[in-house]
């Protein structure tokens, strides 16, 4: 339960892309093409769920105030958070460099795939954002730490894939010269951040404190719901994108 | 011409307007649109990257002849994350609610691009003075699009600039809300960044047509 909601609410609720605005760089400038988007997306996906664990240990073992104590009794009051801006970094630097290596040597057809698209990833904004954001929510576990990596990184691989087919299809259109190109990407993210929003609501109906004082068969029942409702909210959310990008072409005429 | 020669101001009036570093170099956009629904806090984020971006670009320019170009990328985040980290602290220290407010992203200071890149682009084939006044000149580009989003954001938004109240009291319905007017709260939803940034490039391209892209 409590590991589907996370995943679940870490796909839609926060979407990286539209809740949060992170990655928005790569976002932009490679969603020209499907095929170069999943790429991206595939990456982002694979080097999130190796960094957020990765982190959460060395949050929890060594930056945290207190968490030394594993050391000894004197090291019990000593308080290394503020280190943690520098030591994510290294880590999420270094694992890029270690997968592609690794990658490179077992895996030559992924490689050539996701390749060009690793190096970038270092400097992403959503891979550093997913670790911070591990850390400022306070994630219990290692285990729900590794879903929150994985579903963040679908999250955005479904931003990047979806803007891409629309920015394909936009082509065909007349759009207005000083719109073309940034400008009209910017303006359909936003409309496509509003359709986001109203995934809002629908985990816990909008109340979470209610969720909490609810007898346990109350919560299997929304834990049924929860998983229909993320097929069928997959399904909606392709049916959404399509008629954005109908509308907005229609708005363009 | 003493101190600064044409060619440095032109680096540091480029960035302002033909070659922003959000609308048209398209970097650093994340806190860009994150931040933005307050003006107090655009104009502290606007000034921490001032910070780093200076700072950084002069501490690259200064190591660019012994960094080994293969583990570059690593020296440059660390030595982002070293300014971040006392930002962070001196914000903090300073104004502790401010920094609730911007919560991660003074630490995602360190992936903007607009520091990676200009570190990339510049900092590492030019002297330190130069390298400066890149920085400054990109982050006051950047600071711009900031605050004219934090501006709009916040007035349509809240009625409010600063946390004053510029439009009147919504409650007792003096000033502008006497005649009916009503704070659009839609502006506060992160949405509406999206919309306002598109809608400045959109504005700054119809102004000179050499920006405009291909389809």
């Amino acid at each position: 339960m409590e590991y589907l909601e996370l995943f679940f609410k870490s796909i839609f609720i926060d979407n990286m892309v539209f809740a949060t605005f992170l990655g928005m760089c790569s976002y932009l400038a490679v969603s020209k093409k499907v095929a170069t988007a999943v790429g991206l997306g595939a990456a982002v996906i694979f080097v999130l769920a190796i960094t957020v664990p990765l982190n959460w240990l060395l949050d929890q073992f060594i930056l945290q105030p207190g968490a030394l104590s594993w050391l000894g009794e004197e090291f019990a009051d000593y308080d290394l958070s503020f280190l943690s801006f520098i030591l994510f970094i290294a880590t999420i630097a270094t694992m890029v460099q270690l997968v592609e290596i690794v990658v490179e040597k077992f895996a030559p057809s992924l490689y050539n795939s996701l390749g060009i698209f690793l190096p970038l990833i270092a400097v992403n904004c959503a891979i550093l954002g997913g670790s911070l954001f591990m850390q400022s929510r306070e994630i219990p576990t290692l285990g729900l730490a590794t879903v929150y990596g994985i579903g963040s990184g679908i999250g955005f691989f479904l931003a990047i894939l979806t803007i891409a087919a629309i920015r394909e299809k936009i082509r065909y259109s007349n759009v207005p010269p000083p719109l073309r190109g940034l400008g009209i990407t910017f303006i359909i993210t936003g409309l496509m951040a509003i359709g986001f929003m109203s995934f809002g609501g629908m985990l816990t109906g909008g109340d979470e404190e209610e969720t909490k004082e609810e007898p346990s068969v109350m919560l299997k029942e929304t834990n049924n719901n929860s998983l229909t409702s993320s097929v069928t909210v997959e399904k909606e959310n392709e049916k959404q994108t399509e008629e954005l990008a109908d509308n907005t072409t229609k708005v363009i005429e | 011409m003493g101190l600064l020669s044409k060619k440095d101001i032109a680096l540091i009036k480029d960035p302002l307007f033909d070659n922003n570093p959000i609308t048209i170099q398209v970097l650093g956009i994340c806190s860009a649109l994150a931040i933005t629904a307050e003006l107090e806090a655009s104009i502290v984020m606007s000034i921490s990257v001032l910070f780093v971006m200076g700072f950084g670009n002069v501490i690259i320019s200064l190591i660019r002849n012994i960094i080994p170009s293969k583990i570059r990328i690593i020296v440059q985040l660390t030595v982002v994350a070293a300014l971040v980290i006392i930002v962070d602290l001196v914000l903090k220290a300073f104004a502790y609610e401010l920094s609730k407010t911007l919560s991660v992203f003074v630490g995602l200071i360190i992936t903007n691009c607009i520091i990676m890149g200009r570190f990339e682009a510049f900092a590492l084939a030019n002297g330190p003075w130069r390298s400066f006044l890149d920085g400054i000149g990109n982050a006051f580009g950047y600071a711009i699009i900031l605050i004219i989003v934090g501006f709009f954001r916040e007035l349509l938004g809240s009625g409010t600039l600063l946390g004053i109240q510029v439009l009147g009291d919504p409650i007792e319905k003096t000033g502008a809300y006497a005649f009916g007017y009503e704070n659009n709260g839609f502006m506060l939803l992160a949405p509406m960044a999206l919309i306002v940034v598109g809608i400045i490039i959109w504005v700054q391209r119809s102004g000179n047509e050499a920006l405009i892209e291909d389809n």
